[in-house]
């Protein structure tokens, strides 16, 4: 592969293709992933967004977008990214559309869209080997309607709609591992508190083609119960602990980016968050807590044996 | 032009082939299976230029085949009855999204229960979608809709999909001689795609279905559609007109037979209006004044031409092959609401509930019909909706109750609808 452009900090983008002055809350990390994306793949690129908080960016008459936008519904923005591609083909075929009129897809929608109601349509997408590329901003809820428990809820989270008895009961659902077990082209896990590791994949997952998922943990002030001065402290506390690995998957094989080393304890990132809140007070909740560590302990002890 | 004995699907298919759609996102539905299958078949013979490609719904389907539109191809796509229903959502959409493209439906009964046999609730619960329609009630008019569906839908001051309806089985299985017209002739009625300057493409930075706030934008968007679908009704008439010049059949919006000088007049829709004209003849035959209106065109309801239609006439009788469970037959309320405050407007409308879920309307039943009506036409009072059913019926169902009851014995309780039926239907 190519050497990276993305060699050091001072080779990121220095000002962005993104508008400023979205009606997305401050510290949305979400919007931050969106901002990175945008500035490496540049502004030939179309959003075929599904309902999510990232749906009120373009709100007529205003966009923040220099490319273009589709909003299409909840469950089947990747078969809204499926008619344009096909369609760009099929005109490119025809040669009624230049070479260099030609746009990357990238289907954006949130965690409750990625992992529920609009799975089957990205499953799809994959089968049919769909060129695009899936960017999931997760907030661990539905975060548009008001932080509701979603697939990708983690384990304890307190949401709308798991207040009382200890947040969340089930587990996160693996999207990163739904995709990989169908090989995709490319997956990678991002965070806007990462911006060269962002980058980097980004740039890679450009300049490949066929089904690429990038997945950003989207540390969401309102939604997790924190200052937004805080998101990217959350961000990278999230990578530290081990909680969120940064990886990719390329050629058939998942590689860990950074190995958190040493990992320090989950608590310091739950802590900081008022969703987790109730495992640490009234009473510490050494219980929950450590089922928590446990479960992050085994996922390191397995990447370190070669099995994740 | 040649002439071939083709199936209603096998119409839908040849419409697809001589409008040279680019696209065509799909999904398998009986009956309407048969559409993608011969497009399939031709594609893969070279016999057509298209993309197609299987989505895992209807849903997807609709999306794909508004974003494919959106981005500067013919496209095409067909479903029938739980695919509609299933991909409703996405028909408001697309409806929204201002995207021309030809859906064909194949009517078929909704569940529950499941049902593979015709009537029109599944393309009725899409009127208010946006989406135009044409009804069709031959198979040679399946051919010429689709074309007619192009030019409309593609026309500037439309850009709205249309949706083109045959009847599952009655039409989707039919054989009729059906005269198709040859390629030269088809792209002379429809010219290659028109481009519209929002579609996607780089360098050309374009935003679609964005969000709005608040009723004002709201209000404005969605007020645009419906003129743009009023805006159909010349639309339509221009575009028949012209078919009729190079290809000498007519269309027109509300198709009249012998109604001129009828005193009385069925309204239905769809193919079961082949049997309408028979009876229509046989009537007449018998010395009855009495003809058949047929909207040809149902969004938009073709509101004029329906009132020249019907003003004037003693009674009429809407007969409905669908049921709005609490209302009644959906034609019936909008047959009466054109009529509403016009003079002359007929004293009495009927309506009739038949042919659900495959059931036939015999002959003996249009006689009755226009018996009732004659009677109310007299008395001056108008009886309350009838659902068709003969006595015949219920002794085959009250038996086919009692095997029910039999078998329920073994394992389950089976009721007449809700419930597991005995034998398991397929679809
Ligand atoms: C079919 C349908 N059901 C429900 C909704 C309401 N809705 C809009 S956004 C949303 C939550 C989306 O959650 P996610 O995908 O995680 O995105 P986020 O809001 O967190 O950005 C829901 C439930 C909808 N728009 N469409
Ligand atoms: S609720 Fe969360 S994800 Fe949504 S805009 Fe606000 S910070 Fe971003
Ligand atoms: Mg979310």
């Amino acid at each position: 592969m190519k050497e990276s452009q993305f060699k050091a900090a001072r080779d990121l983008p220095s000002s962005h293709i993104l508008g400023a002055g979205t009606a997305m809350c401050a510290g949305c990390g979400g919007l931050g992933a969106v901002r990175e994306v945008y500035d490496v793949l540049g502004k030939d690129t179309i959003f075929v967004n599904a309902a999510g908080c990232m749906t009120l960016l373009s709100v007529y008459p205003f966009t923040p977008f220099r490319g273009s936008w589709l909003y299409t519904a909840m469950a089947s923005a990747p078969a809204g990214g499926q008619g344009v591609r096909d369609a760009l083909d099929i005109r490119l075929e025809q040669g009624s559309l230049r070479k260099d009129e030609d746009l990357q897809v990238v289907v954006l929608t949130g965690d409750g869209t990625a992992n529920g109601i609009g799975l089957s349509a990205t499953s799809a997408a994959i089968d049919r080997q769909l060129d695009f590329i899936y960017l999931c901003y997760d907030n661990e809820g539905y975060g548009n309607t008001g932080q509701q428990t979603s697939a990708a809820t983690p384990h304890g989270a307190r949401t709308a709609t798991d207040p009382e008895t200890g947040g969340m009961p089930g587990r996160k659902k693996d999207l990163f591992a739904i995709w990989t077990a169908n090989r995709p082209t490319y997956a990678a896990t991002v965070l806007a508190a990462e911006p060269l590791d962002l980058a980097r994949k980004i740039e890679t997952a450009r300049s490949l083609s066929g089904p690429r998922l990038i997945l950003a943990l989207a540390p969401c002030p309102p939604g997790w119960g924190f200052e937004p001065s805080r998101s990217v402290e959350i961000g990278r506390l999230a990578v530290r602990t081990g909680i969120f690995p940064l990886k990719e998957y390329i050629d058939g094989r998942v590689v860990h980016n950074r190995i958190p080393h040493p990992r320090l304890p989950v608590e310091d990132y739950l802590k900081p968050q008022q969703r987790f809140a109730h495992l640490f007070e009234p009473q510490r909740d050494d219980k929950r807590i450590g089922e928590i560590q446990a479960a992050v302990d085994a996922y390191w002890l397995e990447v370190e044996n070669g099995h994740a | 032009m040649t002439r071939a004995l083709l199936t209603g699907n096998a119409a839908a298919a040849w419409g697809a082939r001589l409008a040279r759609i680019d696209y065509l996102p799909a999904f398998p539905i009986t009956p309407q299976t048969e559409i993608i299958e011969t497009i399939s078949r031709w594609i893969g013979e070279d016999e057509m230029r298209c993309r197609m490609v299987m989505l895992e719904s209807e849903h997807s389907m609709l999306t794909a085949a508004g974003a494919a539109a959106s981005t500067g191809v013919r496209t095409f796509t067909a479903t029938s009855s739980q695919g509609l229903l299933y991909g409703m959502e996405m028909l408001y959409t697309i409806a929204g999204w201002r995207v021309p493209l030809v859906l064909i439906n194949v009517s078929r009964g909704l569940s529950a229960p499941i049902t593979l046999e015709p009537d029109h609730n599944d393309i009725l619960a899409a009127r208010d979608s946006g989406c135009l329609q044409l009804h069709c009630a031959t198979c040679q008019e399946v051919v010429d809709a689709i074309l007619i569906a192009y030019r409309l839908s593609e026309q500037p001051q439309v850009r709205l999909p249309v949706i083109v309806n045959l009847d599952g089985f009655s039409l989707s299985f039919t054989r009729e001689p059906v005269s198709l017209p040859d390629d030269q002739a088809a792209a002379h009625y429809l010219p290659a795609f028109r481009h519209d300057a929002a579609e996607f493409r780089g360098g050309h930075p374009a935003s679609k279905a964005v969000a709005v706030l608040g009723g004002g934008a709201y209000s404005y968007f969605r007020y645009e559609t419906h003129l743009a679908a009023l805006a159909a009704i010349d639309a339509y008439d221009d575009a028949a007109r012209e078919f009729e010049q190079q290809f000498g059949r007519r269309y027109p919006s509300v198709e009249c037979y012998r109604n001129d000088d009828a005193e009385i007049s069925f309204v239905m829709i769809g193919s079961f209006a082949t049997k309408a004209k028979d009876a229509v003849d046989r009537l007449r035959d018998a010395g009855h004044k009495i003809g058949l209106v047929r909207p040809f065109m149902l969004r938009p309801l073709p509101e004029a031409d329906l009132r020249k239609a019907l003003v004037g006439k003693s009674g009429i009788a809407v007969i409905d092959q669908n049921l709005a469970p609490g209302r009644g037959g959906i034609l019936h309320g909008e047959v009466t609401s054109v009529l509403y405050g016009q003079q002359e407007r007929p004293a009495t409308v009927l309506s009739y509930i038949g042919g659900l879920g495959g059931r036939d309307i015999v002959i003996e039943e249009f006689f009755q019909i226009a018996a009732d009506v004659r009677a109310a036409v007299a008395s001056g009072a108008t009886p309350a909706p009838r659902l068709l059913y003969t006595r015949n019926e219920l002794t085959d169902m009250r038996k086919m109750q009692a095997a029910a009851h039999v078998e329920a014995t073994g394992d389950g309780a089976v009721d007449g609808t809700g419930g597991a039926p005995s034998k398991e239907t397929t679809a």
